[in-house]
């Protein structure tokens, strides 16, 4: 990740008066209208807002996995056409292949993406100390030989978490991941999720309905509307990192958590 | 009644049946002085079961041979053809009305045309057995592949990979287990289709022992050859449940192998 510079300070990810609308014709729903907004390098955004206002339909457009019905999105300053490579991505469903075990699943990506690819079966101990050292650093240490049904919740989202960053992507997609898990859980793997970053800085972008998740760690929060969904506010959060659980008792993220629970009211209240 | 013992009575169970069962055929006979021209006493199938075990074991190895070549041709074709309409939504749109209409032909109406173009022998009985249960097969690789989590087919494509990675690192070994389920039903089938080309017309075979021996109002024999595909029939069952639970191990959460 050294080559940040070459392009300096222009935004890794923008997005300019992005809309996308699902079916054809009379039936289309627009889903996303006029979403501008850019992402630097190493930046944690998160996006919040009403359910359904088109969360997830903005990460899968970044992702170009969705084409956009108008608009420009650019990732390196160039148009996304088709699913670009090199990103990561974890659902709020772990999706781990129950065929394989917790190792081989946070493999998987490295089998896929060159040029990792093409190195696989040449290098697969080297690969397979780098999955080790990854469980580790989640506490996952040992559990490599475990198929993900044998595993609990928390247990799942982390190797999920493994397998979206095992690979060294510039950018994590992260879509809800810990929506599924109990309270206790979920802000354990705040912290887990900030580590990790603040190891590696890539670029990440969290989809959530959680506000104290979203200020727990993201740098810039985005507010939408409710559908189609619009960018009504964009917050910078400036608390220090690392974030603990007690900073998220301190005033100023209380402040920063009200205001965007305020927002969200509005668009509910429309 | 202690854990061991409802344990063992659970294992003997089909067995307490199948007595049952046999020892009210048997006593049915003999109250109702049934003539054995048109139901023989079970005894007496056993008699004649052990007394031709030679010849039996001849003709049943007959169908067996069939009946195996038609299913290995089916697992080969259906597996084909259920990756490729599982994959593509254009073979699936294109194949699956055909395939739903030959499923409702019924196939003894092809035993006929077989014997025209491939004359009397294995080929038809092989035939049959294919035509009749590669359609199960088909029909659980296609669906095993097209479920698969959208979520999945996310994670795989913005990882960059291929149609044809997302198809053999998620689509195949998800399609495994269905595959292996419908194998069950298959083997079944298969005897059936076998057996049905051999009564329809043939020269070999256990159902033309079956047919030749009820023409000689040998009741008994007819009788020895039904148990002994029902056997047949039983033990190729277990083969392929022992295959699917070998293959498929994670598809029971280890439950069943544990």
């Amino acid at each position: 990740m050294a080559q940040a510079a070459e392009n300096d300070g222009a935004p890794l990810v923008e997005l300019r008066g992005v809309s996308l609308a699902y079916g054809r014709g009379a039936d289309a729903t627009l889903a996303l209208s006029d979403a501008t907004l850019s992402i630097d390098k190493g930046e944690f955004i998160a996006v919040v807002g009403p359910s359904g206002c088109g969360k997830s339909t903005l990460m899968k457009l970044v992702t170009g996995l969705l084409p956009p019905t108008s608009g420009d999105i650019l990732v390196h300053g160039r148009r996304v056409t088709k699913p670009i490579r090199g990103v990561g991505m974890a659902f709020q469903n772990p999706t781990l292949m129950p065929w394989r075990t917790t190792r081989d699943n946070i493999l998987l990506p490295l089998e896929v993406v060159e040029p990792h690819k093409q190195r696989f079966k040449a290098n697969k101990a080297e690969y397979v100390e780098r999955v080790e050292k990854l469980l580790a650093s989640v506490g996952l240490g040992g559990f490599g030989d475990k198929y993900p049904w044998q595993l609990s919740g928390g247990m799942q989202q982390r190797s999920n978490l493994c397998r979206a960053l095992v690979h060294e992507p510039e950018i994590l997609m992260l879509d809800e991941p810990f929506g599924a898990l109990d309270a206790f859980t979920r802000e354990d793997l705040w912290g887990v999720m900030q580590k990790l970053w603040m190891e590696r800085r890539f670029t990440a972008v969290l989809v959530t309905h959680d506000l104290r998740e979203a200020a727990y760690l993201a740098d810039t929060i985005y507010v939408m509307s409710k559908r189609p969904g619009r960018v009504i506010v964009k917050k910078t959060v400036d608390l220090p990192r690392p974030r603990t659980l007690e900073s998220t008792f301190e005033p100023h993220f209380v402040e920063i958590v009200h205001e965007l629970r305020d927002l969200i009211h509005q668009e509910y209240a429309v | 009644m202690s854990e061991t013992a409802r344990y063992y009575l659970k294992l003997a169970m089909p067995w307490l049946v199948m007595a049952a069962l046999l020892l009210i055929w048997e006593l049915a006979c003999i109250l109702f002085a049934i003539p054995e021209i048109i139901l023989p006493r079970p005894t007496k199938i056993f008699e004649v079961f052990i007394a031709r075990f030679d010849i039996l074991l001849r003709f049943c190895l007959e169908t067996l041979w069939t009946t195996t070549a038609g299913f290995l041709l089916a697992i080969a074709f259906g597996l084909l053809l259920g990756l490729a309409i599982g994959a593509s939504p254009f073979v699936y749109s294109g194949l699956y009305p055909l395939l739903i209409a030959f499923n409702a032909i019924p196939k003894v109406a092809i035993v006929p045309i077989l014997m025209i173009w491939l004359g009397v022998g294995a080929a038809p009985a092989v035939i049959t057995a294919f035509v009749i249960s590669f359609f199960p097969i088909v029909v659980n690789v296609a669906t095993g592949l097209a479920t698969i989590e959208p979520e999945m087919r996310d994670v795989m494509r913005s990882l960059g990979a291929t149609q044809y990675e997302i198809l053999t690192k998620v689509g195949i070994p998800r399609a495994m287990p269905y595959l292996f389920a419908s194998l069950k039903v298959a083997i079944t089938l298969a005897f059936i289709g076998s057996v049905i080309s051999e009564t329809v017309g043939g020269n070999r075979g256990i159902g033309f022992l079956m047919l030749s021996a009820g023409a000689r109002n040998d009741a008994p024999t007819t009788f020895a050859g039904l148990f002994a595909i029902a056997i047949m029939g039983v033990a190729m069952y277990a083969v392929c449940a022992l295959i699917e639970q070998r293959m498929t191990k994670w598809a029971f959460r280890g439950e069943v192998v544990g």
